[in-house]
């Protein structure tokens, strides 16, 4: 991450800065992503856990499903809006519908160690790299 | 709208505004619903990742500006590998006409989504008019 200078709206604009590099990057080139499906996501590194940040405004935790397999993490769900029935419309911008996207990670999850908080309209997934899968430092005798 | 069919990314449109702002970061623009009902006009905006504490809406001169400022410090120590989408406030401004009653307006933010009802003015419920 950038440096933070001391100006904190300075912050944000690097950040924006930042993400907007990672558009091209190709982390997920090997394996599938379904990109460009819903819901957009975020993937962050943090030491050598992953943070998979999702924009899921008016979905209920309910109305979602997540599933850990393997490096493959399955986002599943449906997003339903609720016109009043008299209602007439000005405008319609949001679009309503069912998604199922599966997101093949380059590193093994631990799937008991993941955890999932939806709040605000961001879905977080917390997935620490399976014991297994980090690489031992062999000794040369 | 009843057909169901797999949900499209909606790429988040950067607010090209009139005036500029002096914070030098990028805006976008909420995707929003407006319908009106008999009594009220609500106006429902997705904002992801606003809380209800960084949400200001203001009424001045017939104008209804919304504005939904995110909590960055959240990405601190966070590392980039992929991104599909930007994070960044979200502004927008609708013009009310005066059929609204600007003192009767309310406001709810759920799962990231801000709905405000806006009370039409007593006397401008539709009247129907018979024939003669």
């Amino acid at each position: 991450m950038p440096m933070l200078s001391y100006d904190p709206f300075e912050t944000l604009l690097d950040l924006q800065r930042t993400l907007d590099t990672f558009r091209q990057s190709r982390w997920l080139e090997s394996s599938p992503s379904a990109g460009g499906s819903y819901p957009p996501i975020n993937v962050f590194r943090k030491g050598d856990d992953l943070l998979i940040i999702a924009e899921v405004p008016g979905v209920n935790k309910s109305n979602l499903d997540i599933q850990i397999q393997g490096n493959a993490v399955r986002i599943a769900g449906s997003k339903t809006i609720d016109y009043p029935n008299k209602a007439s419309l000005h405008r319609r911008e949001r679009l309503t519908g069912a998604f199922d996207r599966t997101v093949a990670l380059p590193v093994e999850i631990d799937p008991d160690r993941v955890r999932a908080e939806c709040r605000d309209g961001l879905l977080a997934l917390f997935l620490a790299r399976a014991e297994r899968d980090k690489p031992k430092s062999i000794k040369i005798s | 709208m009843a057909i169901s069919r797999a949900l499209e990314v909606q790429e988040k449109k950067e607010l090209a505004a009139k005036e500029e702002k002096t914070v030098p970061a990028r805006y976008y623009v909420p995707t929003t619903d407006i319908f009106e009902s008999d009594d009220a006009l609500t106006v429902v905006m997705e904002m992801p990742g606003v809380e209800r504490k960084d949400v200001d809406i203001r009424l001045e001169d017939n104008v209804l500006r919304v504005e939904g400022r995110i909590d960055f410090s959240k990405y601190e120590g966070l590392e980039p590998v992929y991104t599909e989408y930007n994070i960044g406030p979200y502004a927008r401004a609708f013009t009310l006409s005066d059929r609204i009653d600007q003192d009767n307006i309310s406001a709810e933010l759920e799962d990231g989504v801000l709905k405000l009802t806006l009370k039409k003015a007593k006397e401008a419920g539709p009247r129907r008019i018979a024939i003669g």
